[in-house]
């Protein structure tokens, strides 16, 4: 409880930082996306415009490596629109390695004739704007669009993220029972999408298609709320 | 359509109605699910609430039940709901709830509906009017049928015909280059006798001759080779319309015992049916059975032939043989092994003293027999029937075709209703009295002989004496409101499962069998519910489809309600069948019971549907014979 309460209130003051950027980012897609204005943190999770969002990349390090797919699905806690799914493959500035196509399937001939990043982008923030965007494991797409966006706007995006894998740490890796399981010399539960997934008995989809996966993590948020928490829980206690 | 959605399209792709959809209907449909999950024990559908989508079950399972609360359905991965309220534009009727995690795929209304607008038999699966019960059946039937097939269909070339004026030596030239057993012998017409036009000129087909013919009334004979064929052609022609059924000339090549049969259409002959096409075609076997069982000369002779029995039974039903054609022929060899174990018995014990009736009971009256049997059966004898001076012959005759019967796989019945007992083995007019006393004072012994004795059917002897019976049955009980309450009760003793979850077989009540007996849970009661009504009606029917066929002369049944009992009807037996060749198959020996494991996702299906079927006839059964409050008599 007291760790949940620290949480929220050191959570970055999302609506402060957006009506910020609004007035100061030079590029007008930015400025239009921060005045669309982020959710308030005390808004109940099942009233919040959620968006999954993942994405595909060259390795793991956002300063050498590249997006080369993103899947959008926009949904809420009673229904994920797939029909309203987004999903672009686009050409990395850097070539891609071999090891990378083993994992996303991507070829090049894929992404050959695919968009640059940049072009796709008035796309992606009408899609993004407004809506609480939803990942597994946020230490991959916010930096990655960051980086991408700022290295072509020359500015970069920030925004709040509800992390699935995050709220499977605070119950598997954080509370008292893991660290027991710890302590005891068991391994840690795994807190990966798939094995998640499983946990909530949702079924195995075949991982590593951004749209697949962003459509993944929606069932998992869904299932990790209707699990662990309740509708009425606001938005400031579940993002980081 | 996106690579990205193949996952969803996929599983859908594998389940029933989705899996006959057009690939673009299919991708139409998967571009606009939504999703949403559901915790163990949470609310799905809220009765009275507002629907808009088919409901899919990706993963979990999901009750449904009936607004007073009781269990409706169990339903589980690939299973749908909602659509009977969605085709109605109704509220939810039958709320649903996740009995574990549940993952929900919905298929937005206006799909849906564009679905079924556009794809026949996914409509034929959702719409509750016409129910994908009756469509499986159809389907099941329009591969092959020897009932509808016709016979010009299995006709491949145009019958050689020869003149009567030509000898039996260019006949035999003719036969060998045209590479035929038979040739069909023309005169030309004379004065008005029935004709045909062949080149032009009138003619009239005087007979048919075979490669036997030519064996028997021409070598055998000695006759020279200038013979002229209108000399020896055989005397009895026996002909069949082209647009006969396939099943009509089996069973009249297997009356008159020939190989050969001229095809007409009109007087025109179009061909020459080889026994062989129809064993090419099908149920070959049972033809060649039932000459084999009169051939033989012993009971271990008889029962040599049951794995032929076997075989017949599973080749009927691979060619796609509907139950009706299955039920005929079994009964049919079960028959010809009643009466040739009579005719030895016979044979033995000298002619029989008073005239008798050996009666079929059961199934093989009905028509009906499928592999697992075991005898019902009883002696009627002519009323001049002495018990002192004949029963120790008739005693002896029943003895010899139950242990005969038993050796030949139709075990001795455990309820002792053969022709053995004494009390079966009676005079018609104490038949007559049993059969009175029964209908008019029912107890539930007397109840349970009328269920076994009211189907009953002549197998050998005096037809007339059963016939007597039959009509005795048919006037008297629809007199009797009394009775017919009486054998409702009794229809509705069995009952059927609620339907099938995963592997199991789920009860009313909730509870999980891993097995169920098809004829118990399923064609029996059936069986009992139709025979109520045809009795009602005063059908002297036996056979369950053509009492159903007397039923719906009446106004007994509401409307649609007979058809759907017959597609029930039909698709339990087809299962209870086929299971039984799968028995065959795995050298396992065939029971009427099925592994719900080994149940096809589309069987499964229909099977529930079946079983809803059963239920609300049991309903209606008891609905409309209500119990009298005055006693009739």
């Amino acid at each position: 409880m007291l760790s949940r309460r620290h949480r929220s209130s050191d959570s970055p003051g999302w609506q402060e930082y957006y009506t910020q950027q609004a007035r100061k980012a030079g590029d007008t897609r930015l400025r239009e996306f921060y005045a669309a204005g982020s959710v308030a943190p005390q808004t109940p999770i099942a009233d919040a415009p959620l968006i999954a969002l993942d994405i595909e990349t060259t390795g793991l390090d956002s300063r050498r490596h590249s997006i080369v797919s993103i899947g959008l699905v926009p949904f809420t806690l009673q229904r994920i629109h797939l029909s309203q799914r987004r999903y672009w493959v686009v050409c990395p500035p850097r070539p891609l390695s071999e090891q990378s196509i083993t994992v996303h399937r991507l070829t090049h001939s894929d992404v050959a004739d695919a968009p640059d990043l940049g072009e796709i982008l008035d796309e992606l923030f009408v899609s993004l704007s407004g809506r609480l965007a939803v990942v597994h494991f946020r230490h991959i797409e916010r930096p990655f669009l960051d980086a991408a966006i700022k290295r072509r706007l020359g500015e970069g995006l920030k925004f709040p993220v509800i992390d699935t894998m995050s709220l499977e740490a605070r119950r598997h890796r954080q509370s008292s029972w893991a660290r027991l399981r710890r302590w005891l010399g068991r391994p840690p539960v795994s807190i990966r999408l798939h094995n998640s997934r499983l946990r909530y008995g949702l079924p195995p989809y075949a991982a590593h298609h951004a749209l697949v996966d962003a459509l993944a993590t929606a069932e998992l948020l869904q299932a990790q709320i209707a699990r662990h928490y309740s509708p009425d829980t606001p938005v400031g206690e579940l993002w980081s | 359509m996106d690579v990205e959605l193949l996952e969803i399209r996929e599983h859908m792709g594998r389940f029933s109605p989705f899996d006959g959809l057009s690939e673009e209907l299919l991708d139409e449909m998967v571009n606009q699910v939504e999703v949403a999950y559901f915790k163990a024990d949470s609310v799905i559908l809220e009765a009275g609430g507002k629907i808009g989508d088919l409901h899919y079950i990706r993963s979990g399972a999901v009750e449904i039940r009936r607004r007073n609360g009781d269990l409706y359905n169990r339903l589980g991965e690939g299973d749908i709901f909602g659509h009977f309220s969605l085709l109605r534009h109704h509220p939810v009727r039958f709320p649903a709830r996740a009995i574990e995690d549940t993952l929900i795929y919905f298929i937005p209304k206006f799909i849906f509906l564009n679905l079924c607008e556009a794809d026949e038999d996914f409509a034929d699966f959702v719409e509750l009017g016409r129910p994908r019960l009756e469509s499986a059946v159809e389907k099941q039937q329009k591969s092959n049928n020897l009932m509808t097939t016709r016979v010009r269909k299995l006709l491949s070339r145009r019958p050689l015909l020869v003149e009567a004026d030509m000898t039996v030596q260019q006949i035999a030239q003719r036969m060998s280059e045209e590479y035929v057993s038979a040739a069909l012998v023309i005169t030309p017409v004379e004065g008005g006798e029935p004709s045909f036009v062949h080149e032009t000129r009138s003619w009239q087909l005087q007979g048919i001759i075979t490669d036997l013919d030519l064996r028997n009334r021409v070598l055998a004979q000695g006759l020279p080779a200038a013979t002229l064929v209108g000399d020896v052609v055989s005397p009895r022609l026996i002909t069949i319309q082209s647009d006969e059924s396939v099943h009509e000339a089996m069973l009249c090549m297997l009356r008159c015992n020939i190989h050969h049969l001229p095809v007409l259409n009109r007087r025109q002959p179009v061909g020459v049916l080889y026994l062989s096409d129809i064993i090419r075609y099908e149920t070959n076997t049972s033809l060649y059975l039932v000459s084999n069982i009169f051939n033989q000369t012993d009971v271990r002779g008889l029962a040599a032939l049951v794995p032929d029995v076997r075989n017949a039974f599973a080749h009927m039903v691979k060619e796609g043989a509907n139950s009706m054609m299955v039920g005929s022929a079994m009964s049919t060899i079960g028959r010809s092994f009643t009466r040739r174990l009579l005719e030895l018995a016979e044979e033995e014990l000298g002619p029989p003293p008073v005239p008798y009736c050996f009666m079929a009971l059961g199934s093989m009256a009905r028509n009906e027999q499928s592999l697992v049997t075991d005898q019902d059966n009883a002696l009627i004898l002519d009323d001049r029937f002495d018990p002192t001076e004949h029963d120790a012959y008739f005693a002896a005759l029943a003895k010899r075709v139950s242990e005969g019967l038993d050796a030949c796989g139709y075990t001795l019945c455990k309820g002792d209703v053969m022709a053995t007992n004494t009390r079966w083995r009676q005079p018609l007019r104490v038949w007559k009295q049993y059969f009175s006393d029964w209908i008019e004072d029912p107890t539930p012994e007397r109840l349970l002989h009328s269920s076994i004795f009211f189907d009953l059917d002549s197998v050998h002897g005096e037809e007339a004496f059963a016939e007597q019976l039959q009509d005795l049955v048919a006037a008297k009980a629809s007199q009797h409101p009394l009775f017919l309450a009486a054998m409702a009760r009794n229809a509705l003793n069995r009952k059927p499962p609620l339907g099938f979850f995963r592997t199991f077989v789920m009860e009313k009540d909730g509870k999980h069998n891993d097995i169920i007996n098809l004829k118990r849970r399923g064609t029996a009661p059936l069986v009992e519910l139709i025979r109520v009504h045809a009795l009602a009606c005063g059908s002297r029917a036996q056979n369950s489809f053509d009492r159903l066929d007397d039923i719906a002369k009446t106004q007994l049944l509401p409307e649609g309600s007979g058809e759907r009992i017959r597609y029930a009807f039909e698709f339990l037996s087809m299962v209870r069948i086929r299971h039984q060749v799968i028995d065959i198959e795995q050298q396992q020996t065939p029971d009427n019971n099925i592994e719900p494991g080994n149940v096809s996702d589309s069987e499964r299906h229909h099977l529930k549907d079946a079983f809803q079927v059963l239920s609300n006839a049991q309903k209606f059964l008891k609905f409309r014979y209500p119990i009298p409050t005055t006693r009739s008599r």
